[in-house]
């Protein structure tokens, strides 16, 4: 059966010099990254705790009125377990006084709404702190296109892109994120009962499976299909990913000129650093 | 090879430079030779494109240098110290941009080599903005004959089998490889492995030292892996480098090593070229072969189109 490789010795020591680096070059020694309470932001703010000391990450809880309190306090847990210093910003008032004016608003737009609010409060923090932001994102939910754009997709720099969430899982374990964490049930709680599995309609380790064969081993649908994955699986997926592209790149630019940004501009990020 | 010292001091300068910055970079180099002057190493290898940083793209014709170049003579003037080699955009006086490596020696530039093959697949885009070199030819340094091959031209067989028929004793190969592809069990990447294979694989087959000069640091998240080398005709690793972090490593190499392999294993004494250079005539003929792209040797050219009418 397929095995995703979770050289968790290997990840771990390119990841912290990931952060270090790309901190440091752009001439700041400070992270700020939401937690949220789950294993993605929990893993992400050890990491960078390891890289940059615990005293240079921020970790911002943002909880909402209809929040799982065990959401919090599992936040809690991670920032007495790393050191970070922390602070709390209730997004209830300012996401409320939105929906006033909207109170037909699904689940979904509500859900979308908070991931936003979240996203401005540590650009604005990270300001504050001359910090960059740490993303979360991972690389299942960045696939899927299971995540918030401009909300918890967005960051500066984010060491989990790549990462398939079983393998966030083992890395997790291995350096030392509370198992409590690690072991609960995902869920963005954006609204009660809400839970990542339940909404997606499979499960992590299954998904991540196919997503590993078929993206980074580059199987036929042929050679997927008889690796045992069901037709329909397997079309619901590569349908998923096509239809969640806009999701992974920079707004489309209409090109005029000669030379466009990121068509014929074209420079790193890292210019100059 | 009774001209050419008993042993001499080579060195790598594995190093993180910036991206596009040429003036901190050419600091970052002479810090970098100053500190090997020093450690009385004789000669340094610099990573492929360390005077510039590797992601360049667009800021390719903002960083090139052509041979003329004041920056070129101020590292012509840092030769008088220790012969090293550096990695570099160069520009051709028809405005073509190379991704070379230079052998400084005494003051003088000893030999230029132009990245043959521009890997531009999967991360890869340089033949994008790069123009490919055009041959592989060892050269004469005061310590003897060597080779520059720059990353992925290492990955060719074919440049090495010439370097060695060529007379090279040595090949210095700057790198800038990424970490890539996570393999269980393995203190390293899957990139790191194969190049560390393919070192000492290289090395022993064709009994000559290779010094594997990689970078580290990152550049958009692409990490490079560091773990610089130095191996012996025998295959034995005599000095490694640190992986990810800056580092410097040096040893005293005793080329006296590629005549005791060449007398034990005289695998290049029996090398037929002949019979290759037929061979390889005759698969150049062959429906659907392989040739140059672009590279078009006017006389094998023309051969080939003689022969057709």
């Amino acid at each position: 059966m397929t095995h995703l490789p979770t050289n968790t010795a290997l990840l771990r020591q390119i990841l912290v010099a990931f952060i270090r680096n790309e901190v440091r070059k752009t001439g700041l020694a400070r992270v700020v990254v939401g937690l949220s309470g789950g294993v993605d932001s929990a893993l992400s703010a050890m990491l960078a705790a390891e890289a940059l000391g615990p005293q240079n990450v921020l970790g911002v809880l943002m909880p909402y009125k209809s929040s799982n309190p065990d959401s919090q306090a599992h936040a809690q847990i991670v920032v007495q377990t790393s050191g970070i210093e922390s602070m709390l910003v209730e997004i209830t008032a300012q996401v409320d006084a939105y929906f006033e004016g909207f109170t037909d608003a699904d689940a979904r737009r509500r859900g979308n709404k908070m991931a936003r609010e979240r996203m401005t409060i540590l650009y604005d923090q990270s300001m504050r702190w001359n910090a960059l932001v740490l993303g979360t994102s991972n690389k299942t939910e960045l696939l899927l296109g299971y995540g918030t754009l401009h909300g918890d997709t967005a960051s500066a720099i984010n060491p989990l892109g790549d990462l398939y969430k079983t393998q966030v899982w083992a890395l997790s374990e291995a350096i030392g994120v509370p198992p409590v964490i690690v072991a609960k049930e995902p869920s963005a709680d954006l609204w009660s009962g809400q839970t990542d599995e339940g909404e997606l309609g499979f499960t992590y380790r299954d998904v991540d499976k196919l997503l590993y064969l078929m993206v980074d081993q580059r199987y036929t649908k042929t050679e997927l299909a008889a690796a045992g994955f069901p037709e329909r699986f397997i079309d619901d997926i590569a349908a998923r990913i096509m239809n969640t592209q806009f999701k992974r790149r920079l707004p489309v630019i209409a090109k005029v000129s000669q030379r466009t940004i990121d068509r014929d501009f074209r420079y790193s990020r890292d210019w100059g650093k | 090879m009774e001209n050419f010292p008993v042993s001499i001091r080579i060195a790598v300068g594995q190093i993180n430079p910036r991206l596009g910055d040429l003036k901190a970079n050419l600091a970052l180099y002479e810090e970098r030779i100053g500190h090997a002057a020093d450690d009385k190493t004789q000669l340094l290898l610099f990573p492929e494109l360390s005077l510039t940083g590797y992601m360049l793209r667009d800021t390719v014709p903002e960083v090139a240098l052509t041979l003329d170049a004041p920056e070129i003579k101020h590292l012509m003037a840092l030769s008088r110290k220790l012969s090293f080699v550096a990695g570099l955009v160069e520009e051709s006086a028809d405005h073509r941009f190379f991704n070379s490596a230079v052998y400084f020696e005494d003051g003088e530039i000893r030999h230029v080599h132009r990245k043959v093959y521009l890997p531009t697949y999967g991360m890869f885009d340089e033949q994008r903005y790069f123009a490919r070199g055009d041959r592989v030819r060892a050269f004469d340094s005061k310590f003897g004959r060597m080779a520059l091959l720059i990353c992925e031209d290492l990955w060719h067989p074919s440049t090495i089998y010439l370097a060695a028929l060529d007379g090279a004793v040595a090949v210095l190969c700057p790198s800038a490889s990424p970490l890539r592809g996570i393999v269980d069990e393995q203190s390293q990447d899957d990139n790191a492995r194969y190049w560390e294979m393919l070192n000492r694989v290289f090395a022993e087959t064709y009994s000559l030292f290779i010094v594997y000069g990689n970078r580290c640091g990152f550049e958009d998240g692409v990490g490079f892996w560091g773990g610089s080398e130095i191996v012996d005709p025998f295959g034995q690793r005599l000095a490694k480098a640190r992986y990810y972090d800056e580092d410097f490593i040096a040893v005293d190499a005793g080329f006296g090593a590629v005549r005791r392999k060449r007398t034990m294993s005289p695998l290049l004494r029996d090398e037929d070229l002949d019979l290759t250079i037929n061979e390889l005539m005759r698969i150049r003929e062959r429906p659907g072969a392989i040739v140059g792209q672009g590279l078009k040797s006017a006389k094998l050219h023309g051969r080939r189109n003689a022969r057709k009418k």
